[in-house]
């Protein structure tokens, strides 16, 4: 079959320039120039920011010491705190509580399906300093609202930042990011034909029943895609920084915010390179996976 | 249309006469200084005195200068943090405020030039240096090479809410305690008087930054007659005398909660201690003139009411009698703050002539009217501040410095880290010292170590 163009090679060529020419410069170099970083010493204060030397693989090699890996405020420990954040902000957090909201609002009416919708999508499309902002407010230890509500209801006040620091960030971000998951979920379910629904009320399925066998086994499809998406964003988000700073004694520094210290904090550009390196390796493991699972479904869906 | 070409040429020519003016060279300063807020004297006195002065002296000549203020509200190492990438990209204010002991890693990097190489004999030249002491001007300095000039050195003391002392019976006139185990004893006195203050500050921690190493650990330190080098440079990584301060670290913060933890780990805690401070929840606090000077001066954020009745100050003492630096009963330890000029600045002389005019003998005999203080040029005369003459007085002859070295950013980091490990409680103070070891070997390499154990 002869493919049909509308433009010419040249023409389309000439078209493409601008950005690849953009891309090169701003994507394409930088990738590359993290890797060089990441074999060197360079700082950006001190003798090695003008005379970096060549240090192989020890950036990775300081990375993984085995003496050092588990200890607070080294990669290890980051790394299993950002894997504990995932599982718990983003795949339990914000998936289950979406796929909550959105199966209850199949059956609500309108008005309040409406309301609710607004509340959650304002978490999500408030300014991030805005929000973290609000938090530490409503966190705050002597003027803070929740620890008003507390004393008003006669229980003890919590120190929330400094000794719940994780448990704070995860629930600050599943309040944060639900809003995507129900969206998404919300929109599967009104692709189900509603007779199906209608058949099984005939039946006399309770709620759980529709859910699980009709609604979940029809939009599996979705229910993946939102996994593997809310995975990545949260894998790489830097809010939880605005309202700890990664702290107390890096009991929330999550990959991001680790980066940044070392990188641009303590100005060790080698070693922040090298885990921006092993940071993206992971994102590249997410994104092929990601389009694999895109990719089957496509081809079901042609077959 | 003739008439239309006329009007086209006459547009152009007020166009270009109304452009002339714009090119008036535009200068920039940059300090963490807010009115209202931190350091305002020093911005009032830029904005009042300096910037008039210096744009009134550069019309008469000739000469249009805009010049701006950058009041940056954030903390000292966000400043740093700003500058270091500024610098390194060309960008930034042409005048910085700048903190000296950053001077050495700063000019390592390549992110500062001596002034002679901005500015020529302009610098040389300069009438001031006559006025400014060899070590006031080794403040800002590296390698005998001047990179701005200080507004001046400071001391470290304890200072002392005298009303409280009073309530728990002791005479805030003669306490001065001889060692640590005293300086603890008061504490607990206060403590036990009064079960939810949190009598003793004593900094610690990372987001305190430089304000831990300096007014926390290294006013202990020095108490065991040790600094964070040895006589040869090296850098010590373990020692008693690094124990002894962790364990006074751990005695103040976890096993007696003498002071308010939470203040030592918490984002803006340096602002709490002050807080702490001035409503009376800490009666000790060890502090930096700056603390006298700005921090509680009246009509600011965290001003002591009363303060001339209220508050007093006492000297740091060494672990035991003679057992300090030197073999001091006392310590303390000095720096200084000042500004420095952008390595990439547009227009060097210009910026030096700013730098220079800010201190001049006029405008530093003005500061006095925002900030009273003792003036790195010995033409303006001394104010008339008991605490201040006092203060330097007795302290200067005790006092100490950082090393001038461009490795010591990084090792003060890890000081502060090894202090927080330390107080939060995750680390025993061996545990800290044996990551601390690791960490600064990792920075200065392993021949630039000792081991004092």
């Amino acid at each position: 079959m002869r493919q049909f163009s509308l433009l010419s090679r040249t023409a389309g060529a000439a078209f493409m320039t601008p950005a690849g020419v953009l891309i090169g410069a701003f994507v394409i170099a930088p990738f590359f120039w993290v890797i060089y970083v990441s074999f060197t010493n360079r700082t950006l204060l001190g003798r090695t920011a003008l005379n970096p030397e060549f240090v192989g693989l020890a950036n990775y090699i300081s990375l993984f010491d085995a003496g050092s890996f588990f200890t607070r405020g080294e990669f290890g420990f980051s790394l299993i705190l950002t894997v504990q954040f995932v599982l718990f902000s983003a795949l339990i957090g914000q998936a289950v509580l979406g796929m909550l909201l959105a199966w209850m609002l199949q059956s609500v009416p309108k008005s309040l399906k409406r309301l609710t919708e607004m509340v959650v999508i304002a978490a999500w499309i408030l300014p991030e300093v805005v929000i973290a902002f609000a938090w530490f407010a409503f966190l705050d230890y002597d003027d803070g609202t929740l620890n008003m509500i507390m004393d008003a209801l006669g229980l003890p006040r919590g120190d929330w930042l400094l000794s719940f620091p994780f448990w704070v960030i995860v629930v600050f971000n599943t309040w944060r990011g639900t809003a995507f998951s129900m969206m998404l979920f919300n929109s599967a379910f009104s692709s189900i034909p509603p007779s199906y629904f209608q058949a099984a009320d005939v039946a006399g399925a309770s709620s759980w029943q529709k859910f699980r066998d009709i609604g979940l086994p029809l939009i599996r499809g979705h229910v993946v895609t939102d996994l593997i998406l809310i995975t990545m964003w949260t894998f790489n988000v830097f809010t939880p920084f605005l309202l700890t700073a990664g702290g107390p004694s890096y009991r929330t520094e999550i990959l991001p915010i680790y980066t940044y210290r070392v990188a641009f904090r303590d100005f060790e550009f080698g070693k922040g390179a090298a885990v921006g390196v092993i940071v993206m390796l992971i994102n590249l493991v997410f994104a092929l996976f990601y389009l694999w699972v895109a990719r089957k479904r496509t081809a079901k869906v042609v077959a | 249309m003739r008439i239309r070409q006329h009007a086209y040429w006459i547009s152009v020519a007020a166009a270009t006469a109304l452009a002339a003016p714009a090119m008036a060279a535009d200068l920039t300063i940059t300090c963490r200084c807010v009115e209202d807020g931190v350091n305002s004297e020093q911005a009032m006195w830029i904005k009042e005195s300096v910037i008039p002065g210096f744009t009134e002296m550069k019309a008469e000549a000739g000469e249009e200068v805009n010049v701006t203020l950058t009041e940056f509200a954030g903390s000292d190492e966000q400043l740093t943090q700003q500058l270091a990438l500024d610098f390194s990209t060309g960008a930034g204010p042409d005048v910085a405020g700048f903190d000296g002991f950053l001077i050495p890693s700063f000019v390592e990097g390549g992110l500062l030039k001596p002034l002679k190489e901005l500015a020529g004999d302009a610098v040389t030249n300069w009438e001031g240096w006559d006025h400014i002491s060899e070590g006031a001007v080794a403040l800002m300095s590296y390698q005998g090479e001047p990179y701005g000039i200080a507004l001046g050195t400071d001391v470290r003391m304890i200072f002392v809410r005298a009303d409280i002392l009073e309530e728990a019976g002791i005479d805030p006139e003669s306490w001065q305690p001889g060692s640590w185990e005293e300086l603890l004893e008061t504490a607990r006195t206060l403590k036990e008087k009064n079960p939810d203050s949190f009598p003793l500050q004593l900094n610690a921690g990372v987001p305190m930054g430089e304000a831990t190493t300096m007014q926390g650990y290294w006013m202990a330190l020095l108490g065991t007659g040790e600094e964070v080098t040895d006589e040869e440079g090296r850098w010590i990584v373990e020692s008693q005398g690094i124990l002894d301060t962790l364990n006074l670290y751990k005695t103040i913060y976890v096993d007696e909660k003498l002071g308010d933890q939470r203040a030592q780990l918490l984002g803006d805690g340096r602002n709490r201690t002050f807080a702490n401070f001035r409503d009376g929840t800490t009666a000790l606090l060890v502090e930096g003139d700056w603390f006298y000077r700005s921090v509680t001066a009246p009509d600011s954020e965290f001003a002591v009411e009363n303060r001339d009745e209220v508050m007093t100050w006492a000297k740091m003492p060494a672990k035991e009698p003679g057992a300090g630096l030197r073999g001091q009963d006392f310590v303390t330890i000095s720096g200084g703050t000042g500004f420095v000029l952008n390595p990439n600045t547009d227009e060097p002389e210009l910026a030096w002539g700013l730098l220079a005019y800010m201190n001049s003998k006029e405008q530093l005999a003005a500061f006095q009217d925002f900030q009273p203080r003792i003036r790195i040029r010995d033409d303006v005369p001394i104010p008339d501040e008991p605490f201040l003459t006092e203060t330097s007085q007795t302290l200067l002859p005790l006092t100490t410095a950082r090393p001038n070295s461009a490795e010591y950013n990084a090792v003060s980091a890890e000081i502060q880290r090894m202090t927080e490990a330390v107080v939060s409680g995750e680390l025993s103070p061996e545990e800290a010292m044996a990551r601390y070891r690791d960490a600064v070997i990792g920075i200065v390499g392993e021949e630039n170590t000792v081991s004092l154990l």
